[in-house]
């Protein structure tokens, strides 16, 4: 194995090797290394394949912004984690790790042969080849595209690491630690005011990594950074937090830092923390993000070898590693040149520098010439060559005609900069055309934030320190040894004697978008660059294109022909790196995902062996089985104990209002369609609310306790909604109503008591309360006491069984609850569940609002034109009630369903026809809302939504369904009880 | 995430507190007023909405805190709040609100 590691040069440690696995195969490395520097050392550049043509791939830059050589991190069951840089990933003791898109292996892929098809693979190849015959999608198409999309294997297990998040405050956020973020930190510490520092590397410092013997103030520039960093964690007032990516920048200088808190250490970490997400309210923000080198566009910059310029001067000045033995530099930018010298000045040899631009500064002539490094300009790079890592080159010079091969193992390319607008966009700052540096810069800022440095345009170290200093308040002016910025040109084509379509020039490499996609794109009609963008997929892939999206864009406005200015940007999206689901959800996972609100009696049920259901956010009893009862036999049960004796029910869950005023009956009536005027004190009243739209909002039995005082009952999933519906019309269109709301659900325990002995059961718990029928009618409310505790005691029926629902303290709850358990095992007394009280009230046709209602239901459409008030001149939705679309003849209307054989139970949400035999698309004329198997009946009952259903009533209808199609007869829904004798039982 | 001035609160809270309830100004017709308006009338009172590109004027609710509703100025263009008044008062005027924005920068 060649080593390329550099002696005396890098900042790795030396004495700590560390080795990991990568493909299966030991390398070596040192603390501080990076996978990609220490595969870079092995001499091994090949560390992916392309997406689309599985091409080989080398590392094309150092940082985050690389495009290729993404890798999965292995760390065992449910902790692979794919798409990782490794030009990011720290190496650790044991690290393992995988190239991506390959089969059977990263040198010989099978997968490649896509490359050799290649010219069939253009932009849109998709959209355009898998059009018809129709038929071939699902069996063909489909599974052939699968099998092609996708970056990297998808996990297989449920990720068991520990995430944490957190929320920060400062008066200065600086994102980004090379020399602009750290002279605004330095200077920013000086003052007042808390100050965080973040970097999404290991170490502080940017480009001072790379450059460590540039001299700064007439330091070298590595002790210059060690001092300020010293300077900054002495401070009291600054943070620093490295391996931190400000991923996303929000409103009012909100920004999401997602910090990898065990990414670099050995899997032994397992079980601490592995990222944590802080959110940060800042003052300020001080972008100091930096630049990205662009790559160069020419026929063959992908094969492994080819990097950008500043990447290789960052392998050398921080890792210490040469890229190569003989590294030629193609460059229509003057910058570059200080990574050719940096690299010849490491005794790296430079057979060429290739300068598409026929002059070149005296300077860099000179630098050239002292170094004895050739210069050709007014050239181009023709073609590569080399397998699986770059052999030689050609050179063509356009003038002379002149073609000439040179050996090199590394090739390093340059085409200027491009400032990092990421987060500045995402706060929605402004962003105009420079000219002079071929590329965007910000523009007007929309929060209180700030760019300084390479991000805003200010190229250079100098210009970075000095920007920095003066952003935090300072007034020095920094000097360096560094070499003029410069300038550099964009060409309108790469000038090749080879004709274009047998070129292979890439623009995104991680999406394999080459020049002729882009200008195919625009030769096909896509003018916009957001949709050549969607068309070819460039700057689409993981990471969103922040080496490709400005050569794309000068690509397709040369080709449409217009100013680059004039075609805009594609927008900016957080988060700037991918992030993981486990930073996002932080500790919000399993139990903690969302609260489950549990009632008093919970516990209760719980011990019974209860099995529980979700009903909004809380958890409630479904059923209780008993010696290996199925969810069938127990409903049924539960069902026949409550019709023939007596059940108890946990109703704690229901929404309660308390409503309370002078204007309490004015407010009540405003809210329901039905009217409270003439309900007395002491009675309750089925109330239904209706949206200002007309159609069924919620339902309740309300209960006036007073003249001024009402005890409202919602379904319980619509609590919160419903009072901020009573809320904003009392806030906002009744305000001179004197009326208070109070949300009382958390109040009240619920025991819901049914069955023809409830009246027995509770009789000697109660006092100041009598019972009698006569004194006690059903729909009455009384306050007294049971077992010794205040109760509200509504004497109401959701069952069609004599039943009282005791409202008590929820601390209360299940002390009454046992007690009354306890007293009813003399009548078999039978806890049951949601399903059985579902059961119970459908065999009577109670409707529950959102199952067979869904927002498009109007009272009459629902049978209940008996809860609308005839008389009141206002209410919520009465005007809506008379709109042409809601008494229209026709509509859905809800009716019940019998089965032809009654022991089919139809499914929910099936469809409802007339005729099973009518050609396809068959017309719908509805679907079952309700369905369920009648103990009580022996027979299946449901509810449906049908077109024109009332007066559909007695026709067969059709239930199609995958195996049968299943006969049922329209009813009215009322199946149990229609005379409603049960409620009066004596 | 917003931070929105409460006007009841006096206070400069997280936007978790609050909702949004949709455009203000938009006065419920009496019953007087409802019997005598068309369909056409009721059905624009009900589902149309001006949706300006520029600032706009919208109610929101500090549902975690005081439970009032109250209304703002938003620029749908900046996305940016640029003020907020009391439930009850009236729109605005331009100038106010460039007064408020020019305040905020």
């Amino acid at each position: 194995m060649t080593n390329f590691r550099k002696s005396g040069r890098g900042g790795v440690d030396r004495s700590k090797p560390i080795s990991f696995n990568f493909d299966g195969k030991v390398y070596q490395g040192f603390e501080g290394d990076t996978v990609a520097s220490a595969l870079l050392a092995s001499g091994n550049q090949l560390m992916g394949r392309s997406f689309k043509y599985h091409r080989p791939r080398g590392v094309v830059g150092a940082g985050s912004e690389e495009p290729n050589a993404l890798i999965s991190v292995d760390r065992g069951k449910g902790r692979v984690t794919p798409n990782v840089r490794a030009t990011t990933q720290e190496i650790y003791e044991d690290l393992k790790c995988e190239s991506q898109n390959r089969a059977p292996n990263l040198k010989f892929d099978l997968g490649a042969f896509n490359n050799v098809f290649s010219m069939f693979f253009p932009a849109g190849f998709y959209n355009k080849t898998f059009l018809w015959p129709k038929s071939f999608w699902d069996m063909v198409y489909e599974p052939f595209i699968r099998n092609l999309a996708g970056l990297g294997p998808a996990p297989d297990a449920a990720d068991p690491d520990v995430y944490a998040s957190s929320y920060g405050h400062c008066e200065t956020l600086i994102i980004g630690a090379g020399p602009a973020g750290i002279a605004a930190a330095l200077a920013a510490s000086k003052k007042d005011g808390r100050v965080i520092l973040v970097d999404e590397q290991s170490q502080m410092g940017g480009s001072l990594k790379s450059t460590p013997e540039l001299e700064i103030e007439g330091q070298r520039a590595e002790d210059w950074l060690t001092k300020s960093l010293k300077a900054l964690e002495k401070s009291e007032n600054v943070t620093l937090m490295t391996r931190t990516t400000a991923i996303g920048y929000f409103h009012d200088n909100y920004v999401a830092l997602a910090e990898r808190k065990t990414h670099h250490v050995p899997a032994a970490a397992i079980g601490k923390i592995r990222e944590e997400l802080h959110r940060i309210r800042a003052g300020k923000v001080i972008l100091a993000q930096g630049g990205i080198e662009r790559p160069l566009v020419f026929n063959g910059n992908d094969r492994p070898g080819v990097m950008l310029a500043s990447a290789a001067q960052t392998y050398l000045g921080q890792y210490g590693v040469a890229i190569g033995n003989e590294v030629a530099l193609f460059t229509s930018h003057d910058q570059a040149y200080q990574a050719a010298f940096d690299l010849a000045d490491a005794n790296i040899r430079i057979p060429v520098i290739i300068d598409v631009r026929d002059n070149v500064r005296e300077d860099l002539v000179a630098g050239c010439e002292q170094r004895g490094i050739e210069l050709m300009t007014g050239s181009t790079v023709s073609k590569t060559s080399g397998k699986l890592r770059i052999k030689s080159l050609e050179v063509f010079t356009a003038k002379t005609d002149g073609k000439r091969t040179i050996n090199c193992d590394a090739l390093i390319m340059s085409g200027g900069w491009t400032p990092s607008l990421h987060l500045w966009s995402h706060s929605k700052g402004g962003i105009k055309w420079n000219d002079s540096l071929a590329a965007y810069v910000p523009d007007v800022a929309n929060e209180n934030a700030v760019c300084i440095g390479a991000c805003n345009g200010d190229f250079g170290v100098a210009a970075a320190l000095n920007a920095g200093h003066k952003t935090g308040g300072g007034r020095k002016t920094y000097a360096t040894n560094e070499i003029d910025f410069g300038t550099g040109v964009v060409l309108n084509a790469m000038p090749n004697y080879i004709a274009d379509t047998k070129q292979k020039a890439f623009v995104d490499f991680q999406n394999d978008v080459t020049e002729m996609d882009i200008k195919l794109a625009v030769r096909e009609g896509f003018k916009s660059i957001e949709h050549v963008k969607r068309y070819t997929t460039n700057g689409m892939a993981t990471d969103q294109g922040k080496t490709s999206n400005l050569n794309a864009l000068e690509i397709a406005s040369k080709a449409v022909g217009k100013p680059i200015e004039k075609v805009g940007l594609t927008t900016f999206r957080p988060p700037y790196t991918p992030t993981t689901f486990g930073t996002l959800v932080g500790y919000r996972d399993g139990e903690l995902f969302d609260p489950t609100r549990k009632t008093p009696i919970d516990p209760w049920a719980e011990k019974q062996g209860a099995v529980f259901e979700p009903v909004g956010i809380w958890r409630r009893a479904w059923y209780f089985p008993k010696d290996g009862e199925d969810m069938h036999q127990a409903v049924a049960r539960e069902c026949k104990a409550t019709r023939d004796s007596l059940g108890i029910f946990d109703a704690s869950t229901l929404g309660k209002i308390e409503v309370v005023g002078p204007d309490a009956t004015k407010f009540m009536n405003l809210m329901y369609s039905t009217s409270w005027t003439s309900l007395k004190p002491g009675g309750c009243r089925y109330g239904l609310m209706l949206r200002e739209d007309g159609y069924i909002y919620d339902d309740g039995v309300v209960a006036r306790m007073a003249e001024d005082r009402y005890h409202v009952t919602t379904t319980s999933g619509g609590a919160p909604r419903v009072y901020r519906h009573m809320e904003d019309y009392l806030q906002t269109e009744f305000p001179h109503l004197d009326v208070w709301l109070t949300s009382t659900t958390e109040q009240w325990a619920v025991i819901a008591i049914n069955g023809p002995n409830a009246r027995k059961l509770i009789e000697p718990f109660i006092e100041g309360i009598d019972l009698s029928p006569e004194a006690f009618p059903h729909m009455a409310v009384r306050e007294g006491k049971i077992c010794g505790v205040e109760t509200r005691l509504f004497r109401v029926s959701f069952t069609g069984e004599l039943g009282f629902e005791i409202n008590v303290p929820s601390h209360y709850g299940r002390a009454v609850w046992e007690a009354l358990f306890e007293e009813g095992q003399k009548y078999d007394i039978c806890p049951y569940g949601t399903e059985t009280m579902h059961v119970l009230r459908a065999e009577k046709g109670f409707i529950i609002v959102g199952q067979d209602t869904d927002g498009t239901v109007t009272p009459h459409d629902a049978g209940m034109s008996w809860a609308v008030a005839k008389k009141k001149k206002d209410f919520v939705g009465m005007r809506s009630l008379r709109r042409p679309d809601l008494i229209m003849e026709g509509r859905k209307q809800l009716v019940g369903l019998l089965t032809e054989d009654p022991k089919t139970v139809l499914e929910e949400g099936a469809q409802i026809v007339m005729d099973p035999n009518q050609p396809r698309p068959m017309d719908m004329l509805g679907h079952v809302t309700s369905s369920y198997w009648s103990e009580s009946l022996g027979r299946s009952v449901a509810m449906a939504l049908v077109r024109d259903g009332f007066n559909l009533m007695d026709t067969e209808i059709c239930v199609p369904m995958p195996n049968e199609n299943i006969t049922a007869k329209i009813v009215k829904p009322i199946f149990y009880d229609p005379k409603g004798e049960r409620l009066n039982v004596v | 995430m917003f931070q929105i001035y409460c006007p009841y609160c006096g206070e400069k809270r997280d936007e978790i507190e609050f909702a949004h309830a949709g455009e203000a100004h938009y006065v419920r017709p009496n019953a007087k007023e409802q019997a005598a308006m068309s369909d056409e009338e009721w059905s624009r009172y009900m589902f149309i909405r001006d949706n300006v590109r520029g600032d706009t004027a919208e109610r929101w609710w500090h549902q975690h805190g005081c439970n009032m509703f109250f209304n703002a100025i938003r620029n749908t263009v900046t996305d940016k709040i640029v003020m907020t008044y009391k439930m009850g008062e009236p729109r605005p005027s331009e100038a106010k609100i460039e007064a408020a924005r020019k305040a905020q920068s």
